[in-house]
């Protein structure tokens, strides 16, 4: 059942990406620069914790059919069975988050958070589109959810990637920061995961789709891609920067203190 | 079977008082999240899809579908199903009317192509008028976008084409 546990660590890595990325957007609330923005980041933020939902719920479900699969995990430690959307999301350690480095590196500033939002939902596009034709009938469902969703979230941050690229000297000058600052993490998205098996996949046509596109927004924006090619990678595997230990104390402190609390 | 049917328009009714807790003018029924009744003596099963997978206010939605269903004394579940997904072309013509007059733009044109994303002219649902401009993607949820009217000088929102 070697695909089996392939398939539930790839939904793991879907939803963690999205709670992670979701965790990060949900900083901006009460932060943002103008009301009306940081109502909008606010809103992405809870798109992506739906969709975290979705994918933990069905990997919840497909553990607690085949627990003998995938009770042992990287590190050696017990997953708390039965399964459910919680314990995933609330009682896995940093070793075993398969969630993208992009997703977990900090805001930084309005540029920073726009730009890397638009670079993960360009990717989340390409990726999601691929995903409608999964064997499994439910990661089809939701990738056809989450398209739709998606594709606005790659709107809103496009236009800030243009209003900031083509916009004063100082805002440029920021987003092109970024660009400099997240580059390294954009590698990481087509690399496709050992658990990634699923026939539907084909990472290389997504990065082609993807620079495609990102390469026409860039130049209508006026902003340059960094010649350099170093590439930051390891978080779909567990390796994860210094900064998701921090996410996870946060988000998982209260489970952890005090188990099944609810409010 | 004709018992049958009159029982699930019965109950079909009955989801017609159950509305939105976001946007109280629309019932479950307008907003399309509806998507199948069925019934067995007393017991009900009714299936829904959500409009966003985020949405907050999908878990109230259920609670007061089994409320309203349980007040008329059936037994009810409800079922969650995400595909297909869900859209605003399955918002009834008397919801997006509904909408106009609450004071919320109602959604334009059709889910099936993504034109809705760029160059939409969103008339003002006070004054009626095109001279509008665009707030911003997201307005007080989700599904809504925020708009100005030019004209009358009024905020607005727009319930997105999704």
């Amino acid at each position: 059942m070697a695909t089996m546990k392939n398939e539930i660590d790839f939904l793991l890595h879907l939803a963690d990406n999205a709670l992670i990325i979701g965790h990060r957007n949900s900083e901006w609330c009460g932060h943002g620069p103008i009301l009306e923005q940081d109502i909008a980041i606010t809103n992405i933020a809870l798109d992506y914790i739906g969709q975290a939902r979705n994918f933990y719920q069905h990997a919840a479900q497909l553990i607690n059919q085949h627990p003998t699969d995938i009770t042992i995990n990287q590190t050696g430690n017990n997953m708390v069975l039965p399964a459910t959307e919680d314990s995933l999301a609330y009682l896995r350690d940093v070793r075993e988050f398969k969630n993208l480095l992009i997703t977990e590196i900090p805001n930084g500033d309005w540029a920073y958070t726009t730009l890397r939002l638009y670079l993960l939902s360009e990717f989340e596009l390409q990726l999601f589109t691929q995903l409608l034709q999964h064997t499994d009938a439910q990661v089809a469902a939701i990738a056809e959810k989450s398209i739709k969703e998606v594709s606005y979230h790659v709107k809103w941050s496009q236009d800030w990637v243009l209003r900031l690229g083509d916009g004063t000297e100082e805002s440029k000058q920021r987003m092109q920061v970024a660009i400099e600052a997240i580059w390294a993490y954009t590698g990481e998205l087509f690399i496709q995961p050992d658990y990634a098996t699923a026939a539907c996949l084909n990472y290389a046509a997504i990065q082609a789709a993807w620079n495609k596109k990102v390469s026409a927004v860039f130049e209508e924006a006026g902003l340059n891609i960094p010649s350099k090619t170093f590439v930051q990678k390891g978080g779909p595997d567990g390796m994860h920067t210094e900064h998701l230990g921090y996410i996870l104390a946060e988000m998982q402190y209260l489970q952890r203190a005090y188990p099944n609390s609810e409010w | 079977m004709v018992n049958n049917t009159i029982a699930t328009n019965a109950i079909w009714k009955i989801l017609e008082t159950v509305k939105d807790p976001e946007v109280p003018v629309l019932s479950v029924v307008d907003l399309g999240v509806i998507r199948a009744v069925e019934l067995e003596e007393q017991q009900v099963r009714v299936t829904i899809t959500p409009t966003y997978t985020g949405c907050p206010a999908m878990d109230m939605i259920s609670m007061h579908i089994k409320m309203a269903l349980n007040a008329a004394g059936y037994q009810t579940t409800i079922q969650t199903i995400l595909s297909p997904a869900w859209t605003t072309d399955w918002m009834t013509e008397n919801g997006k009317q509904q909408l106009k007059a609450y004071g919320i733009a109602p959604p334009i044109g059709k889910s099936f192509d993504q034109t809705y994303l760029d160059n939409l002219i969103v008339p003002c649902p006070q004054c009626n008028s095109t001279h509008t401009v665009l707030v911003s993607q997201f307005g007080s949820t989700a599904c809504k976008a925020l708009y100005k009217c030019e004209e009358c000088k009024e905020p607005f929102d727009y319930f997105k084409c999704h």
